[in-house]
């Protein structure tokens, strides 16, 4: 995923290579089908469809109509829809960020040794399917899970607290998810910190306070801004923490489309609520690329 | 000075990873409780879940068949991102750009929204439940991360190391099997590794396709999670993690995982 913004070589090819065009359409061919017909087409028909009249129990008439952006646009429910999922993007976001930035801050201190090891460490959870990640918390944060527990063990509490099937669950799960995400865009990012800079700082008698705000945060910002990007993206469009944790009382757009689409089967619809949320991935592009200008 | 290695800042960096790790680390603990549901900690201790995970019908089944799906998508998927990466790192043509860019995004699309409209064609042209239609939609995940590690494969290894060769009087065939496969190979292995894992992970999409007799492993882990809490689960979890960290294993000690990401 840190793929997405990184930049791909693409140095200039050698222009003296003769290339035969029936060679080079071999060559692209098998890779075209698959992205035609498993991307292109894919994304077309969502387009066309979230503009079909919509009929109940996956029956697809031949109508073109606003009718299913109308009816997104003039329910509360949407409403509601739209806000959950925007207050989680940036709810989540920030406070990823604050668990990411002294890992990041960490490794960039520690000697070279421990950073390797560490650095594994920070990623590792990437390679563990989602789905037993946020099993993982389910256990812990469950009504007889390991907080729980404790707490009622020790006479803390007499009834368990309330931490999954709410939207505190599914904060939990996010911001555990999305951290290696955060932390590997700031260490991309800390490559320009050198101590120089804060030695000189320092020595024109800066305190650590303002080192930290002019000297440290800026100079880490485009790894922030990319960090931040990438997991609004990612915390807007997921799906499989917010169902689980959420135990369906959390109600957000991607656990919206799954359930129109799959479970009531108003393809139509699941389809506008797509668009929209392709829209707020642009905007948020947007935003991003005014804000990494500034940095220039 | 912020950030030095003070004592509360390691404190706090050890509890931030403390965190980062707890839901992986709980999982160890709880596979090996006997109890019919999720208590921490467990009454008693057993080896109980591991058995009825594999007389479980439904997980060994789909054990195999993503197992079955995700061999296949890592090799189609070699064999379709490894010529299109070459031509688009070797060849001058129109479009170039273009095609890369194609090529690598649907890795911008969210997965969600990319599972639907892949359901939206695949139900028309009736490939739901199907391996085709599963391994098709494996292969849009995969092929961008194929093609993003082999473009950085070609790059390592300009052209006129085998201009060299064929100048020192190797025959094109020598200089493939002696200067372009060895120097290729750990953009293969980087490729295939992650292909498998992703196509073997895969569950958002794989949910809106999978039909009732096919269901990859982690559709059937979700739905499980989603019904049922007894620590099956956590037995489940706990074979799929130690199987992850088995394969980074071998291809570490083969050779060098830094080595193989292309650092």
């Amino acid at each position: 995923m840190a793929a997405i913004t990184s930049s791909v070589p693409i140095a200039e090819a050698p222009a003296r290579r003769k290339t035969f065009p029936f060679l080079l359409i071999a060559l692209l061919l098998p890779m075209a089908i698959i992205n035609f017909v498993a991307f292109v087409l894919p994304v077309i028909r969502l387009g066309m469809i979230s503009f079909i009249e919509s009929r109940s129990g996956g029956v697809l008439t031949n109508n073109y109509t606003l009718e299913n952006y109308v009816d997104f646009f003039t329910d509360s429910f949407s409403f509601e829809l739209v806000s959950n999922s925007l207050i989680l993007g940036f709810g989540v976001t920030l406070i990823t960020l604050c668990c990411a930035y002294p890992i990041a801050l960490f490794l960039h201190r520690v000697s070279p040794k421990w950073r390797n090891m560490l650095f594994v460490i920070t990623v590792s959870p990437l390679l563990v399917s989602s789905v037993v990640r946020t099993y993982g918390w389910m256990v812990i944060l469950g009504d007889q899970g390991v907080i729980n527990g404790i707490l009622m063990s020790s006479g803390v509490i007499d009834s368990p607290l309330r931490l999954t099937n709410n939207t505190l669950g599914v904060f939990v799960g996010m911001v555990e998810v999305l951290i290696p995400y955060m932390a590997l865009s700031l260490i991309a990012g800390f490559g320009r910190l050198e101590n120089v800079y804060e030695e000189a700082a320092a020595s024109l008698g800066a305190n650590s306070w303002t080192r930290f705000r002019r000297v440290i945060l800026p100079l880490t910002a485009p790894g922030i801004a990319l960090g931040c990007l990438l997991c609004f993206v990612l915390s807007i469009s997921s799906f499989i923490t917010p169902k689980l944790l959420g135990g369906g009382r959390v109600f957000l757009l991607a656990t919206e489309i799954y359930d129109q689409a799959v479970i009531q089967l108003e393809w139509p619809t699941a389809a506008a609520i797509s668009v929209i949320v392709l829209i707020i991935f642009g905007l948020a592009l947007a935003v991003y690329s005014r804000v990494v200008k500034r940095f220039d | 000075m912020i950030g030095q290695l003070t004592l509360p800042f390691r404190l706090l960096v050890a509890c931030i990873y403390l965190f980062l790790l707890a839901p992986i680390l709980i999982v160890l603990p709880l596979s090996f409780s006997n109890d019919s549901y999720i208590t921490f900690p467990p009454e008693s201790w057993g080896l109980r879940w591991y058995a009825a995970m594999f007389s479980h019908a439904g997980f060994a089944q789909a054990l195999w068949i993503s197992l079955i799906i995700a061999v296949t998508v890592t090799i189609l998927g070699l064999a379709a991102g490894v010529p299109a990466a070459f031509a688009i790192r070797r060849r001058q043509f129109i479009g170039r750009e273009f095609l890369l860019n194609l090529f690598t995004a649907p890795l911008l699309l969210p997965s969600i929204v990319l599972g639907l409209a892949i359901l939206l064609v695949f139900v028309q042209a009736r490939l739901l439940g199907t391996y085709t239609g599963l391994i098709i939609a494996h292969l849009i995940i995969t092929t961008p991360y194929v093609i993003r590690i082999m473009l950085t494969a070609f790059s390592t290894l300009p052209p006129s190391v085998e201009d060299a060769a064929t100048m020192l009087g190797a025959s094109p065939f020598t200089v493939v099997r002696r200067i372009t496969l060895p120097l290729m190979m750990p953009g293969f292995i980087a490729s295939a590794a992650l292909s498998f894992l992703l196509s073997f992970d895969e569950v958002v999409i794989s949910l809106f396709i999978t039909g009732p007799r096919l269901r990859t492993l982690p559709v059937e882990i979700f739905d499980y999670v989603e019904s049922q809490t007894d620590p099956m689960t956590a037995a489940v979890s706990v074979v799929l993690v130690g199987a992850t960290l088995l394969i980074i294993f071998l291809i570490e000690r083969t050779l060098g995982l830094s080595k193989t990401i292309g650092k």
